[in-house]
């Protein structure tokens, strides 16, 4: 075949499937705005579902979201980070910490549901923690645990070596190392992770389905129970009553979720430039 | 000129104490042995360049003084160096002392990613300095000695990232000095910086050498020729085999009369 003809159609499927990738996208996100944009108003953002939850706004379904968020990611930075630390720089590289990168993995990738079937077993009935708060961040918790460990690991790892002997060659310990000169070259790497990971959280629905409960309630300990955006959002649209509310909560989701993922990149690139 | 004359024995040098001896050492990675029997004596206070053919094991030699190959798994040390007549392979010596007595410049320049203060201050703070007072009067010291003061005295709060390479590498100078190091071991430290720099590096070499004994790693033979009292030239002279020390006299005498063929063919650029 000609050559240039060849050139042409080779051009032609790269565009075309650039072209899907981009069209999917913004598919779905307009329709998400088209459909939702009219209902979102402050009302609707800070005010309290009404009637049979189908009227009124979402705003303590937000502040569940939020509160399950933020407590899961209290839990999970220090044992991720730490875990992270022990499996760059102090454990014993070969069968073993394979082994448990694998299970990390392998972690990362178990369907959300069963990790919340697993959660509302172990936390909401085992434990008698009962549906709340706490236990949804700690099902949340597993699911971002593997996500956040590796990225830190990752970030550790990517510290260039010559900063460690930095640190060496002025007689420091290897915890004074890791502690001082490598972690906090690593900080902007791993704070990415966390986020990314938290943006993660923020749109899991299976796995609070199962162990927050659904009540529409403004949670103050950890010990109460909620209703976090996506279930309401799941709710309204299985019992079909208040659709534009359905697509205002999936609008504010999304949202949300880029305003974590451009948070990210800024404090990314804000650290990379000196 | 006439120190071209004096026909010394770096063994028996009249002045400047032997700061490091090192006798009869064998280096080691795994199998591969890398330097065979090396005897030297560096002398307090001067500054002693060891230049060779890239992959001679000058910085390999360089990283025992201060034990940084102690770092690198599967790596061994035999034979004897001792610091102010101490073994510092002997059991008991913990090599983050050490590390504290011999500081090290590497050949990239390694600033944290922190404050050009932070950076300066962050081996006395190691080693449990707490005072603003002091810290400061230790910052700048230290950047004065490294001739970096006068061009960061006002942004010691930015990153020291943000400095030009010559600059990183002043302040990493700065950095070691700040924990007062006797010995202060330079890894091939203006290879990768601007001449104006590698300018103020050699002249702060000259003007601490009488409180920090140095030695320098450089396969620049002008600048050996610059900077040292003593010269130590290394040889790989079979692939695969061990490098050795092929010859070690005052700088003035290895340049001008060498009493090896080796360092000879070395130094008029024969090879290498």
């Amino acid at each position: 075949m000609n050559k240039n003809l060849t050139n042409s159609l080779a051009m032609a499927f790269l565009w075309i499937a650039a072209g899907t990738t981009v069209a999917v996208l913004f598919a779905v996100i307009a329709y998400v705005v088209v459909n939702g944009i009219m209902v979102i108003t402050p009302e609707f953002i800070f005010t309290w579902p009404e009637g049979v939850n189908a009227e009124g706004g979402v705003w303590p379904t937000i502040v569940s979201t939020l509160y399950v968020t933020g407590l899961a990611m209290l839990i999970v930075t220090p044992i991720a980070i730490l875990a992270a630390v022990y499996l760059a720089e102090y454990a014993v590289q070969g069968r073993l910490v394979n082994i448990i990168r694998f299970a990390a993995d392998s972690l990362a990738s178990v369907p959300s549901i069963v990790m919340g079937l697993f959660g509302l077993a172990l936390f909401v009935e085992t434990m008698g923690i009962g549906f709340s708060m706490l236990s949804a961040a700690l099902a949340l918790s597993f699911l971002m645990l593997p996500i956040v460990m590796r990225t830190t690991e990752e970030a550790i790892r990517s510290v260039p070596k010559y900063i460690r002997w930095g640190a060496y060659g002025l007689g420091a310990s290897k915890w004074q190392t890791v502690s001082r000169s490598v972690l906090p070259a690593a900080t902007p790497r791993i704070v990415t992770g966390i986020i990314l990971a938290t943006g993660r959280a923020v749109g899991e629905t299976a796995v609070v389905i199962y162990t927050m409960g659904q009540a529409i309630n403004l949670p103050l300990t950890p010990f109460d129970s909620g209703r976090p955006m996506t279930v309401h959002l799941y709710l309204l649209a299985m019992d079909g009553i208040n659709l534009p509310a359905a697509y205002g909560t999936a609008l504010l989701l999304m949202i949300m979720i880029l305003a974590f993922n451009l948070g990210a990149r800024y404090f990314l690139r804000r650290n990379r430039k000196v | 000129m006439a120190e071209h004359d004096i026909q010394t024995s770096p063994f028996s040098s009249p002045e400047g104490a032997d700061k490091i001896l090192v006798k009869d050492l064998d280096f080691y990675y795994g199998d591969f042995q890398a330097l065979t029997d090396i005897n030297v004596s560096i002398k307090q206070g001067a500054v002693t360049a060891f230049i060779g053919p890239s992959g001679c094991g000058k910085s390999t030699f360089l990283r025992c003084f201060n034990r940084m190959n102690d770092l690198i798994l599967g790596t061994k040390a035999d034979g004897l160096v001792t610091l102010d007549g101490q073994d510092i392979y002997a059991p008991g010596v913990d090599p983050v002392d050490l590390r504290r007595r011999i500081g090290m410049i590497f050949q990239q320049p390694n600033p944290f990613p922190m404050s050009i203060y932070d950076n300066v201050a962050f081996g006395p703070r190691l080693h449990g300095v707490k005072s603003k007072a002091k810290l400061d009067e230790i910052v700048e010291s230290s950047l004065e000695k490294a001739n970096l003061w006068k061009e960061v005295k006002d942004i010691l709060d930015r990153n020291g990232l943000a400095l030009s390479g010559g600059q990183q590498q002043r302040l990493c100078i700065a950095r070691v000095l700040a924990v007062r190091p006797e010995v202060l071991l330079m890894d091939e430290p203006c290879s990768a910086i601007d001449p104006t720099s590698v300018q103020k590096i050699e002249d702060l070499m000259a003007e601490i050498k009488d409180e920090v004994t140095i030695i320098i790693v450089t396969h620049n033979m002008q600048q050996a020729a610059r900077v040292s009292d003593y010269t130590a030239f290394f040889l790989q002279e079979v692939a695969g085999e061990p490098a050795e020390l092929v010859e070690y006299d005052r700088t003035a005498n290895l340049f001008t009369s060498p009493s090896d063929k080796r360092t000879e063919d070395y130094i008029t650029g024969r090879f290498g």
